[in-house]
């Protein structure tokens, strides 16, 4: 028995990231003194040793094969001594000690189709989750609004133009899997009809009292339906939440008539200058339209640059609309105010206008 | 094999522009797997009906674990056959994810041998996701994985895959060594992380600095955040420096300084460090001029989430400064008499920002016996309805000591 415990290990965890560390880094570990951005999307960092590593950093669409991980390998092979890194954001980063290796990398990665760029005021690749290609949940897609809005936007990866960092990021629906709610542009794939409840079959894939507390405003009860022990849902009740679909697979919320995406903004997650955020709601709800999902596009583009020509230097989308005021963000936007940006959950009164500070 | 694929035109329009492709990582995978080619019928068939076509998770698993594996069934199997089933595995990534070429191109072949040949680098929580595979499957892949040392991440109810920043092993700002951090913390916790026994799941994101660039803040039920007691370290040459060259110090730096404790003669810097936020904004602006003090540590926060079930919420400070040093006892102490109370008093689904809401932060601390103090709260109560434990009564002593 000792022995078959032992062919089978269990729990020895992830391998140690000292064996995966360039010499440079690891002989640098804990000194590195400073760094610049020395062009888009490259930065050299310098030691107290006087050593340099130069770091390329190139966008991936997240949802990757093996064998563009392969190709990945042979220019890490050919350019960084066979040493790769990725970043919390998707993006695939090189890095090397030796500057003469940086433009041949970012012309193999160019010709490759992976633009280099994210670094500094600029936007980085979008922060996403999985949607029709593998999620039960979702209310849009992921890659592929992500691959429009930034097919779009590629300029603002390329080059630095913008005034301070944005960070835009995707979830297909309220689970939130990349936890969108505090981005400076967040796109959230919602429902907006209640479940449509399998009432001949609930009673055998969930259990109703889970069920029932599984609804943040109570509008589950139980109930019998043409004579299957089953719930109810008091509609008006219902904020499309998916809460309950997450507990039971027989309150399925998905409907291509209903289902759209949501737009929120000046979230932020830095605690540089103004602490971190939640993102606002600006949008409710546009359609889903693939593959371009035009209107989204235009939308986040709409936004960024709504921003990008009026923030002062380093502010974020949320400092600047906080400076400037949330009803001059409307009608600078020409965004619609309507009943549902007013929130109506709890402490939803803390979000009224409690003063006078008014802008006309 | 490429002639099998399914007719797909509104995704072949993703094919064209600047930003890479996923439709051409599919296509690449779908000239070596099935399944890749049934994904692409069926990810079409969602984007002409505008509706996923996944079913509800399955439980599914390895031998011995709890997590890791998230089951994944195909709503139109007849007609994609391919990916009936389509099972993700997530793959704990090395802390900071570095990796070297050997240790990933064996991962591919895994991953071309065994599933579908497309992977996520990374999921969101951190792990490397290998996204596609059929239950008889999962046992092979788990035993080639342990050949080469990698293990399974976190799923469920259960410690989720730590991640970190890149921390000190790039970045001149890391105030610890999160790499080392998250290494050793998951590791310390294997069996919480593979085995769900919680109310619901706890995250763990290590940032060297307020910076944040894992989003901690934000996205881990543990937040731990480098931060320094003492004073920026300064050097005038260079800030000199950077004010001939062009900066703007008054507009872009001062100005924007939170605790407006800084100040500019027009030759001298002058920064009041015991009234300094620990921002990052002057030193992300004047790298070479400014850096961190030399007394550092982190500041850990509690109970960020995303909105399911109770509502979004931020992290709020644990603990105000504490030195990250290994092998971090006082913080594991706390971090166990955390986990015991809320899996104690938890309710099903309750991520441990909502347990405090619901409890109220004051008999948390007392339940984790971590005094209150100031540095927790944005400011004090302005409500007066106050839960005293005690009174007094007519036959009290004089000092009010009972019986
Ligand atoms: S955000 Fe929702 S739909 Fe998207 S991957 Fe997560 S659970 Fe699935
Ligand atoms: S979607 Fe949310 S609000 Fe609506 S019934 Fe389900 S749990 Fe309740
Ligand atoms: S969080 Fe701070 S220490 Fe970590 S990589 Fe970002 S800037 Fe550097
Ligand atoms: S770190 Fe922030 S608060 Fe501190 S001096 Fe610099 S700008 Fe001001």
């Amino acid at each position: 028995m000792a022995e078959a415990m032992q062919e089978r290990r269990t729990d020895y965890g992830p391998p140690h990231y000292e064996q995966f560390l360039p010499p440079v880094v690891k002989e640098n570990y804990g000194k590195w003194k400073y760094h610049e951005i020395v062009k888009p999307g490259v930065m050299v960092h310098v030691s107290e040793s006087g050593a340099e590593l130069y770091t390329v950093r190139a966008a991936s669409g997240r949802l990757i094969s093996i064998d563009k991980i392969r190709m990945y390998c042979d220019l890490a092979d050919k350019y960084c001594d066979g040493y790769v890194r990725f970043t919390s954001r998707h993006n695939i980063e090189f890095l090397t000690p030796k500057k003469e290796n940086v433009d041949p990398l970012i012309k193999d990665l160019k010709d490759m189709g992976h633009p280099v760029g994210g670094i500094g005021n600029a936007i980085s690749a979008i922060v996403h989750t999985q949607g029709w290609v593998h999620c039960h949940s979702a209310a849009t897609d992921a890659s592929g609004v992500v691959k429009a809005v930034m097919d779009d936007l590629i300029e603002y990866f390329e080059e630095r133009k913008l005034p301070g960092k944005l960070r835009i990021a995707l979830a297909c629906c309220l689970n939130m899997c990349g936890a969108v709610h505090c981005s400076d542009i967040a796109i959230l794939g919602i429902h907006r009809r209640p479940p449509r409840i399998d009432h001949a079959n609930l009673k055998k894939v969930c259990e109703i009292p889970n069920l029932s507390a599984s609804c943040p405003t109570a509008a589950i009860r139980p109930a019998e339906v043409e004579g299957h022990p089953s719930v109810e849902v008091l509609e008006e009740q219902c904020m499309f939440c998916a809460n309950c679909y997450t507990v039971c697979p027989a309150m399925p919320l998905a409907d291509p008539l209903n289902d759209g995406v949501s737009i929120w903004v000046g979230g932020k997650v830095s605690n540089a200058r103004h602490e971190p955020m939640f993102s606002k709601l600006a949008i409710p709800f546009l359609p889903n339209n693939p593959p371009r999902w035009p209107e989204v596009t235009e939308a986040v583009r709409n936004l960024v640059e709504l921003w990008a020509k009026n923030a002062k230097k380093y502010e974020r989308m949320g400092e600047w609309i906080e400076r400037i005021g949330w009803p001059k963000f409307f009608k600078m936007s020409g965004i619609e105010f309507e009943k549902v940006h007013i929130d109506d959950f709890k402490h939803a009164g803390l979000t009224f206008k409690r003063s006078t500070h008014l802008t006309f | 094999m490429a002639d099998k694929l399914p007719n797909t035109p509104k995704l072949d329009e993703l094919e064209k522009g600047k930003w890479p492709s996923f439709v051409k990582e599919i296509k690449m995978a779908a000239k070596k797997s099935p399944m890749c080619a049934d994904l692409l019928g069926q990810l079409e068939k969602s984007y002409t009906e505008k509706v996923g076509y996944w079913k509800h998770g399955g439980i599914v698993g390895v031998m011995g674990y709890g997590g890791g594996v998230i089951g994944r069934y195909s709503a139109l199997p007849k007609e994609f056959p391919n990916v009936s089933h389509f099972h993700t595995m997530r793959v704990n990534q090395p802390a900071g994810w570095y990796y070297n070429t050997e240790a990933l191109r064996k991962i591919c072949d895994i991953w071309e041998k065994h599933g579908s040949g497309i992977t996520n680098l990374h999921g969101s929580t951190g792990d490397l996701v290998l996204l596609g595979t059929r239950t008889e499957e999962l046992e092979p892949i788990f035993d080639e994985l342990q050949k080469i040392n990698f293990d399974i991440g976190g799923s469920g109810s259960d410690v989720r895959t730590p991640s970190c920043c890149c921390g000190q092993s790039r970045c001149e700002w890391a105030c610890y060594d999160t790499m080392a951090a998250c290494h050793d913390f998951t590791m310390e916790y294997q069996d919480e992380l593979h085995r769900p026994a919680f109310p619901y799941k706890f995250k763990f994101k290590f940032s060297g600095c307020p910076n944040d660039c894992v989003a901690s803040i934000a996205r881990s039920d543990m937040s731990l955040i480098g931060t320094w007691r003492d004073s920026i370290q300064q050097d005038d040459a260079e800030v000199k420096a950077y004010v001939d060259g062009g900066l703007d110090i008054e507009e872009d730096v001062i100005s924007r300084c939170p605790g407006k404790c800084m100040a500019w003669d027009g030759k001298k810097l002058e920064i009041d460090n015991s009234f300094c936020r620990r921002c990052m904004h002057c030193i992300n602006v004047m790298p070479k001029a400014l850096r961190p003090g030399k007394d550092r540590g982190a500041t850990i926060l509690l109970g960020s989430k995303a909105p399911i079930v109770e509502g979004a919420l931020l992290s709020s400070v644990l603990i105000p400064f504490i030195k990250m040093e290994a092998p971090y006892q006082e913080l594991k102490d706390i971090i166990e008499r955390i986990w015991d109370v809320w899996s104690e008093e938890g309710k099903n689904r309750e991520r441990v920002g909502e347990f405090i809401q619901r409890v109220g932060m004051g008999n948390f601390l007392e339940a984790i016996e971590v005094e209150p103090v100031a540095e927790m709260v944005a400011h004090p109560r302005e409500n007066p309805y106050i839960f005293y434990e005690e009174f007094f009564e007519e036959d009290d002593d004089e000092e009010g000591d009972k019986g």
